[in-house]
């Protein structure tokens, strides 16, 4: 079995050369990224925003315990259920128990990466349930089997000409010669099909983009309106969301929302925000007769008491990966995580064994676009070095390159070595460049000449020339 | 090493690795600049690298003797300047981290205020009114990552330049975007790097400037060594190298 990265590797060469892929990627910086920043102008207290954003988060995240059994407290007080799933295992079966005893057979769902996080979809299909996704993007990606490659964008790999030819393959009952002028006409026969799906579900599985303590309420952010379908229409709503998404008030809500939609897709707040708070009541209409909200700690609350807590700030706007510009080269699928981008390279290795997703850290410059633009100022090239750092302490990565980088330092460490052996490469290697100006080619130096010349050395150090010209002067 | 009479401010040049093996022109640039601006300029020669490659790999241990090492060096310097956003954010905001809650948590504080990049440190700290510098063309400028958003490196280089006599500037798209140099991500992941620079060079070719110019060496050769490559005609060089009139070594990766 090739290493973790030696598979990221080739997901990334791969992805570099799929032309689809490049061709969909090269409009998130254009949409994304600007409507972002557009959003951000046209509100002068953002950054202040972006400061009041986090405190709220740090100070959940300081009393977890405390807000999540309010939470609990009022939920079960509307009416809802509160389940706690430590493992994505205990989830599944939690869902699944849900699931029998409704006497399913149709479920639906609206989008959700805690789903995701658990491969819940799978599990339910081989327990006989028929699943589907109500979120456009997501309703793409189920047709092919794939997984998101964007925390809110989840078929952002995808073209149009990819989405007709998804449509025309999976939707036989509408005849091949309908043509498709524009976008709206692919949402529309979406429209058509999921609409009897909606109809017809007997449970529907949401996430939740908040968990309001205060009321025990769960609030869904949404443009399509498939989550408030999937979570009205049905007898049991299920509500799967993980422990890291409580926050203490309703005000806190309000804050939070100021940023969230603006983060993500540039809009001052999405077409539908819709808060649930436990089943149909006594005299309702609408509503669904069961609410269960499952609780998902899978290995968040590890990461509470160390150095990596801030990362459990992310309210999962995705701002991080649109002005990333490793996901734009690549996207998301190369990661081969759930979450994919800065968001995934931090949080990663915490939900699954460090071993497994550490390398992604490494997958980064450090350039620090993601820190500056996230709405809850997670330092993200900050939490990405800490995974070096215990990828180094547990002594795995490279041996070379640790090897390496131990005698680099050695000699670094005594300058009165360093400095005249310095003096004999360059001028070696300028005498070898001097000629051409740069290397096309040039021993242990593969990697960066494979794509890129090498620039020549001068062929004197500076310091070798400065303590020259300074002879005789009092230093 | 006892102090020099001279009376002006000791500006301490950190000279960064990359300039004292591939390019000490930059390091005479900016040796010139820090003077006019009113400073004595010293090469302390205890001084080798700001310890990135080790603290970025994970080796925090290492990466805190480079910290003392530096730290000792510059210990009787007035300023501590550095031809590089990335090695001065190493200095002035690593540094202090790297020894937070150690015996030499204040010593790091202390050298952490004297440390400043380069046009930063001209423009803003002493407030440079005129460079030597004369350049007839355009330019178009990068703004190196960790300049930018660890030091707020924006502002300073641009009002710099536009001192330099016949010199325009044309910005190109995503200037603020990075380069794909990233030190050792360069060549641990040499195809995302590839992806990254050849965006970035393609911008810095559509901007119709015919010198690139950034403040950080490593990205420099980065996109230097990919415009050389594809036999491009832009040049890049050091900004300083510009600021300073020192343009007599060939432009980065060209030949003489």
């Amino acid at each position: 079995m090739p290493s973790p990265i030696t598979l990221f590797k080739g997901r990334v060469g791969d992805a570099l050369i799929d032309v689809q892929l490049q061709l969909a990627l090269s409009e998130v910086p254009v949409n994304l990224a600007g409507n972002r920043a557009k959003a951000k102008a046209a509100l002068p207290e953002f950054e202040r925003l972006r400061d009041v954003a986090r405190d709220i988060k740090d100070h959940t995240l300081e009393h977890l315990d405390h807000y999540l059994d309010i939470y609990e407290e009022n939920a079960t007080a509307a009416g809802a259920i509160v389940h706690w799933a430590s493992t994505p295992e205990d989830a599944r079966a939690i869902i699944l128990d849900i699931c029998r005893t409704a006497n399913a057979r149709l479920v639906t769902k609206g989008k959700s990466m805690v789903s995701e996080e658990i491969h819940l979809n799978d599990h339910l299909e081989q327990a006989g349930f028929e699943v589907v996704e109500t979120d456009l993007g997501e309703y793409l990606i189920q047709l092919e089997h794939e997984a998101p490659s964007h925390i809110i964008a989840p078929a952002i790999h995808l073209t149009v000409a990819e989405v007709e030819r998804r449509f025309r393959k999976a939707h036989t009952q509408f005849p091949q010669s309908r043509v498709f002028n524009e976008p709206a006409d692919l949402v529309a026969e979406a429209r058509q099909v999921l609409r009897q799906k909606f109809l017809t579900a007997d449970v529907g599985i949401t996430g939740a983009n908040f968990l309001v303590a205060e009321t025990g309420s769960s609030v869904i952010v949404t443009n399509e309106g498939n989550g408030d379908l999937t979570q009205l229409l049905p007898k049991v709503h299920i509500v799967i969301a993980a422990i890291d998404k409580v926050i203490p008030t309703l005000a806190d809500t309000v804050t939070l929302m100021r940023l969230l939609p603006r983060s993500a897709t540039g809009q001052e707040t999405t077409a539908y925000v819709t808060f649930t708070t436990g089943p149909r009541r006594k005299g309702e209409h609408e509503g669904p007769e069961h609410v269960h909200v499952v609780i998902l700690d899978n290995g968040r609350s590890e990461l509470l008491g160390t150095n990596m807590r801030s990362v459990l700030r992310c309210i999962r706007c995705g701002a991080c990966m649109n002005h990333c510009p490793v996901y734009s080269a690549i996207g998301g699928h190369a990661y081969g995580t759930v979450y994919p981008g800065p968001i995934g390279a931090a949080l990663m290795p915490g939900l699954s064994s460090v071993k497994e997703t550490a390398h992604l850290a490494g997958a980064s410059t450090f350039c620090g676009a993601c820190a500056s633009v996230c709405p809850v100022k997670i330092p993200l090239p900050d939490l990405m070095r800490n995974w070096r750092e215990a990828e180094f302490q547990a002594g795995s990565g490279s041996v070379l390159a640790r090897t390496s980088l131990k005698a680099w330092a050695a000699l670094a460490l005594r300058p009165k070595l360093y400095h005249p052996l310095m003096r004999l490469t360059v001028a070696a290697l300028g005498a070898l460049g001097r000629r051409r100006g740069a290397f096309r080619w040039l021993p242990l130096a593969r990697g960066w000449t494979r794509y890129r010349d090498l620039p020549a050395p001068e062929g004197r150090t500076f310091q070798q020339l400065w303590s020259e010209t300074q002879k005789g002067v009092p230093r | 090493m006892s102090r020099s009479a001279d009376p002006r401010p000791r500006a301490g040049l950190f000279v960064t690795c990359l300039v004292d093996t591939f390019r000490p022109s930059v390091g005479f640039a900016a040796a010139k600049l820090i003077e006019a601006s009113g400073c004595e300029v010293v090469v302390p020669v205890a001084q080798t690298c700001c310890g990135q490659p080790a603290y970025n790999s994970g080796d925090r241990a290492t990466a805190t003797q480079f910290a003392r090492q530096t730290i000792a060096a510059f210990a009787d310097c007035d300023y501590v300047v550095v031809p590089s956003g990335s090695c001065a954010g190493m200095l002035k905001v690593h540094f202090v981290e790297l020894l937070a809650g150690s015996s030499d948590q204040s010593a790091a504080q202390t050298f952490a205020a004297k440390v400043f990049e380069l046009t930063t440190f001209l423009a803003v700290e002493r407030k440079l009114q005129t460079v030597p510098g004369r350049y007839d063309g355009a330019v178009t400028y990068h703004d190196s990552c960790s300049g930018l958003r660890e030091l707020g490196v924006k502002d300073a280089p641009r009002d710099l330049l536009a001192l330099v006599e016949g010199l325009e500037i044309k910005e190109m798209t995503e200037c603020e975007t990075c380069c794909g140099f990233g030190g050792l991500f360069s060549v641990k992941y040499p195809d995302i790097s590839n992806a990254m620079v050849e965006k970035k060079t393609t911008h810095a070719t559509k901007s119709g400037a015919d010198l690139l110019l950034a403040g950080d060496l490593g990205c420099l050769m980065n996109m230097a060594g990919k415009l050389r490559r594809a036999n491009s005609t832009i040049d890049c060089r050091h900004v300083a190298e510009v600021l300073a009139g020192e343009m007599s070594a060939p432009p980065i990766a060209k030949r003489d």
